[in-house]
């Protein structure tokens, strides 16, 4: 079994075949991190670069002990300033990188498409950490083993996200990821956080939360990027007043609907704190699950023929 | 010195002619256009070229390019954009005026002209800015623009966002008698935006530029026309709602003209998807519906001319992140087999394409180009409309290389090129 | 063309021989686990395990062991092996561990697994049970316990098929193109 392409760019771009073949090799991925040496030699004398033009905790340290627990050697760049600022170009620096052999570089940047022009110019494989607005794979990977792993399948689950769709990289590719795997996906949020023909992805929409959550089996709650983007709203408090998931809108969902949210979370915006906690919130299941994808995904693309 | 083309199909919209004829050029003006010019006549001192299946045209007019110089010297010269268009068939090019410094003092005029003069290789002429700087403020002094050889006023790549400041500018410019050329895009609409507004850009994760942004423009521009009397063109149209709203102005007796230029009826924004830069101008390349509609804007006469808004950038603005690449293709080189097109889809005549690459935009523009009549000058172009070739950067005369036709296989082409005469460009 | 060269009854008889053997060298089950190499290893180490345990009267512990990880070979590979779980719910520190494959080759996967063992704690010792050794052997390890000793060439294919997977306990022989 093998992956079509050489680099995980979006979740546009995988079969439900490949899809599967992660979620079933994560599968078994998921067993190390749960071992006292939580170490395997597979990927031993691979070269792994973390490329992160954007600030992140989670998804680079998921990563970096991804790389770790296979025993690659995982190098982080992090650099908080575009490549406009700095004045080298990206394809300067992904040459630059490219002329010391690694096997696979993951980027995460802000402008939509960055790894695509990386890919197009490099022999080693890329892995997009988060591009943009455009998608975010590896997340929308860990939320649907998440929710495997959970409920047994995706086929026919319905599953709500909420919040920015137009600016979040994590709705994008989970809608993508979670229509292919046959589950009915239905957006929500503030109408001017709806992007222009969502409905041609193959989702409903609407912009009534309870309607969002009524008979859901899955919540995704997206992060509200206070610090990224001009609002699209009038003011925190109105979206909370509508769009935070508190417990009575949560009692609209199934029962034992799975609460997600990619972190972090902005309590009280986004979600009640109680509900965080509670005992359908599956977030911190999340982030487990979010190294044993990586480290599928790493194996997945290491070696063979370029 | 006599130059005699023979055999050609020859057509000239500006005298209604359409047929096999021979062109007698003398000492750089059309002498005479007729089934037996030289006749029994005295052959002595004569060029003959035998074109029998080619065809004859005025010289093409592209009213909209972008010739980068002064200050961008590196994506384009006035020289090397005059060779590009002399390839591409054109003899009469308009360069807008947002060079460094922007073309909005006689002196940048000047300049162009003189640069154009040295070289003779093309005619050029210089759109001056309607507003200093291109900020949208204070008005240019057009009628000392107009002394120095401006043929128009815009401030392309820029909307005049102050209604009350286009108002004065077309009011003004037309009591110099000099057209004013509108770029419509709302600022506020299509900020931060890098493509069309739709599927693809939700898709993309990128900002969009909604139609409605050079919808609401354009319709500002006709109430402007309207109320004032005087005629305004509107640059580059891209939408379908924009070919509506020219044609029922158009209908209701409003001075509006209008150009678009090859890539409107030629590219989707599907092609977007793999986020390659080549395809990224402004305005945005439209959806499926407005390129049928912009075609339907061809045929039916709502919009007057093709232009090229030849843009030349260079690897330094195009080889990077999507968002951050500068918006542009170049079209000198590409504009005219990319119309042919046109003509064997049957969406245009021949006639009428000619009339919407030389005559209309030489109407519009005022100048004295478009025509084969007695008397005007030289300025022809003979089209090969058979031969086959393929589109290849690499052999551009254009300094830049930012086409995103490179390996299209084309039918059709500019094969010579005479400015008042004299050959610029030769394939034969 | 297909051989078979064991059959239903002939392997239950060498799985049995296999426990006493087991039993005999170890004295007894004291601190014996028993860990099958997935895939081939594992029903035959379930079914060891059921026999030991049977003749021992007490439930000897078993585990599924699963080497992908390990293997010396995935990173040159394209297409790559689909890994299974590992499943050993249980310390090994100071156990006496017996590793069960269904056939002994190159010994290749039996050095990855028992780098695997490794990871997991340090055992007292690992004992090597399998049921077919057909020779080839790349590096050197040999078993402790074996079924049959059947002498191959490199264009045969020694296949063990189980009840549990096929429907039908048998070892057979495939010859190559």
């Amino acid at each position: 079994m093998k992956l079509h392409s050489k680099d995980i760019l979006g979740m546009k771009e995988l079969t439900p075949g490949e899809i599967l073949l992660i979620l079933d090799t994560a599968d078994s991925f998921a067993e190390v991190s749960t071992r006292d040496i939580k170490k395997v030699p597979t990927l031993r004398g691979k070269t792994i670069i973390n490329l992160f033009y954007e600030a992140s905790t989670r998804t680079r340290t998921s990563f970096e002990l991804a790389a770790k627990r296979l025993s690659a050697d995982a190098i982080n760049i992090s650099t908080s300033t575009s490549s406009v600022v700095k004045g080298e170009t990206l394809i300067d620096t992904a040459r630059t990188l490219e002329a010391m052999n690694p096997d696979i570089v993951v980027i995460r940047h802000s402008a939509s498409g960055a790894p695509h022009l990386i890919a197009r110019m490099v022999r080693h494989s890329v892995i997009n950490g988060g591009d943009g607005f455009h998608e975010h794979p590896t997340q929308a990977l860990l939320d649907m083993l998440t929710i495997r792993r959970r409920k047994g399948s995706l086929k026919g689950l319905e599953v709500a996200i909420i919040g920015d769709i137009a600016h979040s990289r994590v709705a994008h590719s989970n809608i993508h990821g979670l229509t292919r795997m046959g589950c009915r996906v239905t957006v929500c949020g503030p109408a001017p956080m709806i992007p222009r023909d969502v409905e041609k992805l193959g989702v409903s929409v609407t912009c009534n939360m309870e309607e969002a959550v009524r008979n859901r089996d899955v919540v995704m709650m997206l992060r509200i990027q206070f610090e990224r983007h001009r609002a699209s709203f009038p003011s925190i408090r109105e979206y909370a007043k509508f769009y935070c998931l508190n417990e009575e809108r949560l009692a609209l969902a199934n029962p034992g609907a799975l609460v997600m949210h990619p972190g972090p979370i902005n309590r009280g915006t986004e979600i009640a704190p109680d509900i965080a906690d509670g005992m359908q919130s599956v977030i911190l299941e999340q982030v487990t699950n979010g190294i044993a994808v990586r480290m599928a995904l790493l194996y997945l693309l290491s070696g063979g023929s370029p | 010195m006599k130059r005699l083309l023979r055999g050609a199909r020859i057509i000239d919209p500006s005298q209604n002619l359409d047929g096999v004829l021979d062109l007698l050029i003398e000492d750089g003006r059309i002498r005479s256009l007729g089934e037996t010019t030289t006749a029994g006549g005295d052959r002595t001192g004569i060029e003959e070229w035998d074109l029998t299946g080619k065809i004859v045209v005025p010289g093409l007019v592209d009213m909209h390019t972008h010739l980068r110089e002064p200050g961008f010297e590196y994506k384009e010269t006035i020289r090397s954009g005059s060779e590009a268009a002399a390839a591409g068939g054109f003899t009469s090019v308009a360069c807008m005026a947002n060079t460094n410094p922007v073309n909005d003092t006689r002196s940048v005029t000047e300049f162009i002209l003189r640069k154009a003069r040295e070289h003779g290789i093309v005619r050029v002429y210089p759109v001056a800015a309607i507003s200093r700087g291109l900020r949208g403020e204070v008005l240019t002094e057009f009628g000392d623009l107009k002394e120095a050889g401006a043929a128009a006023f815009s401030d392309d790549g820029k909307w005049v966002v102050d209604s009350s400041l286009m108002r004065q500018a077309l009011e003004y410019a037309a009591s110099f008698g000099m057209p004013v050329i509108s770029h419509c895009e709302d600022p506020f609409l299509s900020k931060d935006g890098a493509m069309n507004e739709g599927r693809v850009s939700t898709e993309l994760g990128l900002q969009g530029i909604p139609s409605i942004g050079e919808e609401i423009a354009v319709r500002r521009e006709i109430a402007l026309a309207e109320y004032t009397g005087v005629p305004v063109h509107i640059a580059h149209v891209s939408t379908a709602g924009s070919v509506r709203a020219i044609r029922e102005a158009k209908k209701a007796g409003i001075p509006v003209t209008a150009e678009t230029a090859p890539h409107y009826f030629t590219l989707t924004e599907d092609l977007l998807e793999g986020y390659d830069t080549a395809y990224k101008v402004n305005p945005p390349l439209r959806a499926e519906r407005d390129v049928e509609a912009v075609k339907e804007g061809l045929a039916d006469g709502t919009i007057d001319a093709i232009a090229t808004d030849h843009a030349p950038h260079s690897s330094i603005e195009k080889d990077v992140e999507f968002e951050y690449a500068a918006c542009g293709m170049i079209g000198l080189e590409t504009a005219l087999g990319l119309s042919l097109k046109l003509v064997r889809d049957g969406v245009l005549t021949m006639p009428q394409l000619v009339e919407k690459m030389s005559l209309h935009p030489a109407r519009i523009l005022r100048i004295p180009r478009g025509t084969l009549k007695e008397g005007a000058d030289g300025d022809v172009t003979v089209i090969d409309p058979d031969v086959f070739w393929k589109v290849r950067v690499d052999s551009f005369r254009s300094l830049s290389r930012n086409s995103p036709f490179h390996g299209w296989p084309l039918q059709g082409k500019a094969v010579m090129t005479l400015l008042g005469g004299e050959i610029r460009h030769n394939e034969l | 063309m297909n051989k078979v060269v064991m059959d239903g009854e002939e392997i239950e008889r060498s799985i049995t021989r296999i426990a006493y053997e087991i039993l005999e060298k170890n004295r007894g089950a004291d601190a014996l686990i028993v860990i099958g190499i997935r895939t081939g290893g594992v029903f035959l180490a379930s079914r060891l395990r059921d026999k030991i345990s049977a003749i021992e009267k007490r439930e000897i512990p078993f585990g599924i062991l699963d080497v992908t990880f390990y293997r010396d070979d995935v990173t040159k590979m394209d297409n790559k092996p689909k890994p299974g779980r590992t499943d050993i719910p249980f310390s090994i520190d100071g156990k006496k561990v017996v590793l069960v494959d269904d056939v002994l080759f190159t010994g290749r996967t039996i050095r990855a697994a028992m780098d695997a063992l490794i990871d997991f704690g340090r055992p007292k010792l690992i004992q090597l049970a399998v049921l077919v050794d057909r020779g080839h052997r790349e590096l050197p390890i040999w078993p402790d316990y074996t079924g049959l000793d059947l002498p191959s060439s490199l264009w045969e294919n020694v296949k063990v098929q189980l009840f549990e997977r096929t429907g039908k306990d048998q070892v057979v022989i495939e010859e190559e193109g």
